[in-house]
């Protein structure tokens, strides 16, 4: 056995991320931030917003679901570790920094994928026709580590404070979700509310969910997987980089 | 024979503060290596920078040869950690944590079980193991980290000050676990405050004061090197010539204190043999003969400079 060989060290970070989950998903923040706040929302705009049709509603909210669970996790494990000073154990293991990152966004995609899947079946319930399955479970696949990258690169910053996280992180997702075409189809948005549009990865996740659903579409369908495979691994590779600069100033 | 630990002019600078110095040393193979100093000192920062967790400023480690900069992995592989502040999962239960640490370090499933068991039993935690280490006294967790550490069978152990604040069970079991481990050919790193702890454990110790090591060496070799003057008391059942005393070999003075002599001595094994053979010459049987060493204590105090005499 090479303990730095790749193969190694994925099954390594596997072990991180189970225990992620047995510690985790059952945090206060976590469960807030990650179910309470989706729903919240979305009783309250399917109340509010008669106006928009139930299939165009419906996988807007799903992706939203997935955004904001993938996301809630992932940026409080890092100050969570340091504070209580198990960051140090795992710094001292031999596994690197980047299955340490990898194993978090396993953990935290997973969450994403199990809560998305809950509103799945809701919308199937609700009488909503599943016409593209594969192109959906692609989509939320890689949305989910695309998202749950972003929010381990919102917890680069070394500080052990995870409120001040989940402040940061909170900042800039509500934002996200108004403009990525969740509630304003993107055919009306403005100039400028497009080019913010097309930076959000949301954006793309949206449109898949919405044209496996409806088979209506802003973006082709290539181009949308394709955004979504870009983001992942920028997201992926910049967590990575930030933690191994910030980890030293955790511990 | 290359050593277990290499350091060679490991530095660390923390905001313009030169926290660890240009040092170097190294640890050879089995033995208890123990790392002294003041509060403040650079233990920590040293061993954080040998086990790999903070990145050093200057400088390289090698652990049984394997650079700590090029292949940290491999480095880690072959040593377990008690860091200084205790640090098992509090939301996991003693078994979960140890399971952890075994797949982290790549043990199969039956392996770790049993080891699991053999050390829980051994450090008195196994009634313990399925509850949370949140509900655990400080020992208990501190125990349950050495296990961590253990689990992998590592051949080089680092501890952090692994018995302060414990009391004397805990200490002792932690103690005599280590010189077990020893004595089965485990090389220790340990930093301590505890002189005594180090004067009894340690084969070798280096002390460190504000970042630079001040001393290395065997703890009777020190304790001998700062005073080369040592104290003898003795004391005869009959009168003896006082002049004579004082000149005998090795001997370079003496004082009575009541019915003891005083006598400081230069070279204290050919002072104690001539001592014999004077009382042997005058008739007068030695009732008492004690040598007043110099503590690690004392050698502590004076190479960290805290002693002003
Ligand atoms: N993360 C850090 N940031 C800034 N300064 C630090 C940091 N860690 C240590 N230092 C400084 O480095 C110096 C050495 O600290 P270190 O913790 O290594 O001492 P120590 O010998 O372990 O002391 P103690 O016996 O109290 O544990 C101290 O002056 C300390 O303030
Ligand atoms: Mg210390």
């Amino acid at each position: 056995m090479n303990p730095a060989a790749v193969r190694t060290q994925v099954r390594r970070a596997w072990a991180i991320a189970k225990k992620d989950i047995r510690i985790y998903y059952f945090k206060g923040p976590v469960l807030i931030f990650g179910i309470f706040m989706p729903v919240f929302l979305f009783l309250a705009f399917s109340m509010g917003g008669r106006q928009l049709p139930l299939e165009f509603l419906l996988p807007g909210l799903m992706g939203m679901t997935l955004f904001f669970t993938s996301t809630a996790v992932s940026p409080a494990i890092f100050p969570w570790e340091g504070q209580a000073k198990t960051l140090e154990r795992l710094a001292a293991c031999p596994i690197t920094i980047e299955a340490i990152v990898l194993g978090d966004m396993a953990a935290s995609a997973l969450f994403g994928i199990g809560v998305t899947a809950v509103t799945l079946l809701i919308a199937l319930g609700l009488g909503l026709p599943l016409l593209h399955g594969i192109v959906l479970g692609s989509a939320v696949f890689l949305a989910a580590f695309c998202f749950s990258a972003l929010g381990i690169i919102l917890a680069a910053p070394p500080t052990n404070v995870p409120s001040n996280i989940m402040m940061l992180s909170s900042l800039l997702k509500f934002p996200l979700v108004f403009i990525s075409g969740i509630f304003i189809p993107l055919e009306q948005l403005p100039a400028w509310g497009m080019a913010l549009a097309v930076c959000s990865p949301l954006t793309y996740l949206t449109d898949l969910v919405r044209y496996a659903f409806t088979g209506a579409h802003y973006f082709p369908v290539p181009i949308d997987i394709a955004a979504l495979i870009a983001f992942t691994l920028l997201f992926t590779a910049g967590a990575m980089r930030l933690h191994r600069r910030s980890l030293p100033r955790r511990v | 024979m290359p050593g277990v630990i290499e350091a060679s002019d490991l530095t660390k600078i923390f905001g313009g503060i030169t926290a660890v110095d240009h040092i170097s040393f190294d640890v050879h193979e089995g033995e208890i290596f123990g790392f002294l100093g003041p509060n403040g000192a650079g233990k920590t920062t040293t061993t954080r920078m040998l086990t790999g967790i903070i990145p050093m400023d200057g400088g390289s480690v090698t652990i049984f040869g394997h650079n700590m900069g090029r292949d940290p992995v491999l480095a880690k592989q072959r040593f377990g950690i008690v860091p200084e502040t205790s640090n098992a999962y509090v939301d996991l239960t003693a078994w979960q944590n140890l399971m952890l640490m075994a797949e982290l370090y790549g043990l199969d499933r039956d392996r770790a079980a049993q080891r699991s068991l053999d050390l829980l039993e051994t450090l008195g935690l196994s009634e313990r193991r399925d509850q949370k280490v949140q509900g655990y006294s400080k020992g208990m967790k501190q125990r349950l980290i050495l296990a961590m550490a253990l689990l992998h069978e590592p051949e080089l152990l680092f501890l952090d000050e692994p018995t302060s604040g414990l009391d004397v069970q805990s200490t002792r079991m932690i103690l005599s676990m280590l010189r077990a481990l020893n004595t089965d050919g485990t090389t220790i790193f340990l930093t301590t405050h505890n002189m005594e702890e180090a004067n009894r454990l340690c084969d070798r110790v280096g002390i460190i004061r504000e970042g630079r090591i001040v001393a290395i060496d065997a703890p009777e070799k020190l304790k001998a090197a700062i005073d080369r003057l040592h104290q003898i008391e003795v004391s005869f059942d009959g009168e003896i010539p006082a002049e004579e005393l004082v000149s005998l070999d090795g001997i370079t003075g003496a004082e009575r204190r009541g019915d003891k002599w005083q006598i400081t001595a230069d070279n204290p094994d050919q002072a104690i043999r001539s001592l014999v053979s004077f009382s042997g010459r005058h008739g007068a049987a030695i009732l008492f003969l004690h040598t007043l060493a110099p503590s690690l204590d004392d050698v502590f105090l004076r190479l960290t400079g805290e002693e002003r005499p």
